[in-house]
């Protein structure tokens, strides 16, 4: 009795203090438009935990970064010994670090999975043009931001992995070696340019992904989410103003994506404590060795999320006394997806409703991604050459001449309610 | 033609016996940092044979100690010959301006050696010396060539003859190394060999990285959390959504 008293006693000061609040901020409005009033398609598939995850390892990067911030020296003369410090001296060091490492190449993952969503169900299609535009954005950023932070440990491989990607700026022509002399701050990688690359991946870089995020998550919830079946929600609503298929995100969708999360975690976890390099994956072997401006390691390769357009680059072989064309090749490879909306011409967004044509060429390109990416890894002989040229190719016919397939392709007509089996 | 893609991944990516630069096949160190024994005769064979030469500047004394269960006192008296402090960081005592005057090079820093290289490098390299009268101090490593190493297992292993095998290249005779054969015999038999160089390896492999036992025992502490919270998730989400028709 007592107890239920005190607690309806709590329960009313809570009330009092968010209406306190609300008088002065919208809380309750902001709470019921994103979260509790924010109407989602209630047949999301498997594919449709991988926003929420990367925005769950997003923050993770965030404050596992700022731990080691803490302890990190970003000088030439300390850094890499810093971070053994971290590793060794700094209590719990080596898990922040290794969630840190761990978490980069996870975010790109799943990013990819994310994007490879929007390929399956034609979540970029119009309304949804600029989300898809933000998205993109984000990727670029977090490019960036790993490239920046993948020169931090000051490893030999960190070193001639910065060396190699701020020298394809040189092939630019008239600007190319006074803009590379700009970017590094110096005639070569130094104790300059991993200042300032500091300086980008902790501040500047997240400070836009954080902002770019906001307004991907504010896109969504102005267009609504697509789904699995492709068709909107919000062309049938109940005569109380909902979404006949949709369920508020909270709390149906809060506690499905905590389900995915843990089972993410149990994977992520899995890497982390029993392989965090992952065989040379995701921390390389050579960069156990500090930056050695004299010895190149025998083998470059960027780290795995780059290989695809690393062996696009490296497909292009030079003329007219120029290796620009590899990196317009790989650059051009990333411009054209922002265009993937208006590539794309299907009558039905879902792959579940379209023809054949389009089925085989997603599947296809997948294939030719997952070959890019080994081949980027492999040292630039046959066969990977071969591969590569091929890899490519495909790459930009897939984009390019996807408004001419898409609009011959058959398709099947798209449901008016979407497909969803009670469990 | 998810699956397709997966398996074709994992046929691309599935690891073929590993090479050296000089295309040496390597041997597998089969080493264990959770066998503390292992690591203490490590830490023995490392300070008799390695530190002359070699520091590790990233690891503790203390540390080692604390890890491989071995009191300060024994740590001062059988591992610390050169005196210090239980905290130092473990430094040759050789100078390395000197080094490179001996030995044309200056000995490589321990510390993340099983990182950097691999142990399964490390294991090969250690037990691939040969004669070499051509060599300035008689000795070549089929793994790495040329180096710069002396063979310091010598009394142990004894020493290897190179095995050539003549191969004619464009018209050229050529004499190819293709393997090693026991020669002048060493202390150690080669079962009781590997095991002494397959202990180093394992404190070198622990160097590397002092807390990996460490990670991997809490690792499956922290994995069978995480499937319990998965459970909870999974019946929490099953009871919210038999709402939804």
């Amino acid at each position: 009795m007592a107890k239920g008293a005190s607690s309806a006693a709590a329960g009313g000061t809570m009330k009092a203090l968010v209406a306190w609040i609300d008088e002065r901020f919208p809380l309750t409005q902001m709470w019921n438009e994103h979260i509790a009033q924010y109407y989602a398609p209630k047949n999301f598939n498997v594919w449709y935990y991988f926003g929420s995850l990367a925005l769950f390892v997003l923050v993770m990067q965030i404050v596992t970064g700022i731990f080691l911030t803490m302890n990190y020296k970003p000088s030439a003369a300390e850094a890499f010994a810093s971070v053994e410090y971290i590793m060794r001296d700094v209590e719990w060091g080596w898990l922040i670090r290794y969630l840190h490492s761990t978490g980069a190449s996870a975010f790109f993952l799943l990013v990819y999975l994310h994007m490879f969503r929007a390929m399956l169900y034609g979540s970029y299609r119009k309304p949804r043009e600029l989300l898809w535009i933000f998205g993109m954005l984000i990727y670029l950023c977090l490019m960036g931001e790993a490239f920046f932070g993948y020169l931090l440990p000051w490893g030999n491989m960190s070193y001639w992995g910065a060396q190699v990607i701020v020298s394809l700026f040189g092939t630019l022509p008239v600007i190319g070696s006074g803009l590379v002399e700009w970017i590094r701050g110096d005639f070569y990688i130094s104790d300059i340019t991993l200042n300032r690359f500091f300086a980008l991946h902790v501040i500047a870089l997240p400070l836009v992904l954080v902002f770019l995020v906001l307004a991907h998550i504010l896109a969504l919830h102005e267009v609504g989410s697509n789904n699995p079946d492709g068709i909107e929600i919000k062309d049938r609503k109940g005569s109380d103003g909902v979404p006949l298929d949709g369920i508020p995100f909270h709390p149906y969708y809060t506690v499905k994506d905590i389900m995915g999360l843990a089972f993410f975690l149990i994977l992520f976890c899995a890497v982390v404590f029993f392989a965090p390099s992952f065989g040379g994956l995701f921390l390389e072997a050579p960069n156990f060795e500090p930056a050695n401006p004299l010895q190149t390691p025998e083998h470059i390769a960027p780290i795995w999320y780059f290989t695809p357009f690393y062996a696009m680059l490296r497909a292009v072989p030079a003329f007219f006394g120029t290796q620009v064309w590899g990196v317009l090749v790989m650059g051009g490879a990333i411009v054209l997806l922002f265009f993937l909306p208006w590539l794309d011409r299907s009558p039905v967004k879902s792959i579940r409703y379209r023809g054949p044509i389009y089925k085989i060429a997603l599947a296809v390109f997948v294939v030719w991604f997952a070959v890019l990416g080994y081949c980027g890894f492999m040292p630039a002989v046959q066969p990977y050459k071969a591969l590569s040229v091929m890899g490519t190719v495909y790459y930009f016919a897939f984009l390019l001449l996807m408004p001419w397939y898409t609009s011959i392709d058959s398709h099947k007509p798209a449901p008016q309610r979407v497909t969803y089996h009670a469990h | 033609m998810l699956t397709r893609t997966l398996v074709l991944a994992a046929v691309l990516l599935l690891p073929g016996p590993a090479l050296a630069a000089t295309g040496v096949p390597l041997e597998r160190a089969g080493n264990d940092v959770h066998n503390v024994a292992s690591l203490q005769r490590g830490a023995r064979n490392f300070v008799n044979y390695c530190l002359g030469c070699h520091s590790a500047q990233f690891v503790r004394w203390n540390r080692v100690a604390a890890d491989l269960g071995i009191p300060e006192a024994a740590l001062q008296q059988n591992l610390m010959f050169a005196g210090g402090k239980p905290f130092d960081v473990i430094q040759s005592a050789m100078p390395p301006g000197q080094a490179t005057i001996w030995l044309g090079h200056a000995p490589p820093d321990l510390s993340l050696i099983a990182r950097s290289r691999g142990t399964d490098y490390v294991f090969t390299y250690l037990k691939s010396f040969y004669a070499d009268p051509a060599r300035p101090n008689g000795i070549n490593n089929r793994v790495l060539a040329n180096t710069a190493m002396p063979h310091v297992l010598w009394p142990l292993q004894g020493l290897a003859q190179p095995k050539f095998r003549l191969v004619t290249v464009n018209g050229r005779t050529e004499q190819h190394l293709v393997g090693l054969e026991p020669g002048e015999p060493g202390e150690l038999g080669t079962e009781e060999f590997d095991a002494f160089v397959r202990d180093t390896v394992n404190f070198l492999d622990y160097m590397g990285e002092p807390v990996k036992a460490k990670r991997e025992s809490l690792g499956i502490w922290v994995i069978l959390f995480l499937l319990a919270f998965w459970l909870m998730a999974w019946l929490l989400k099953r009871e919210y959504w038999k709402d939804v028709r």
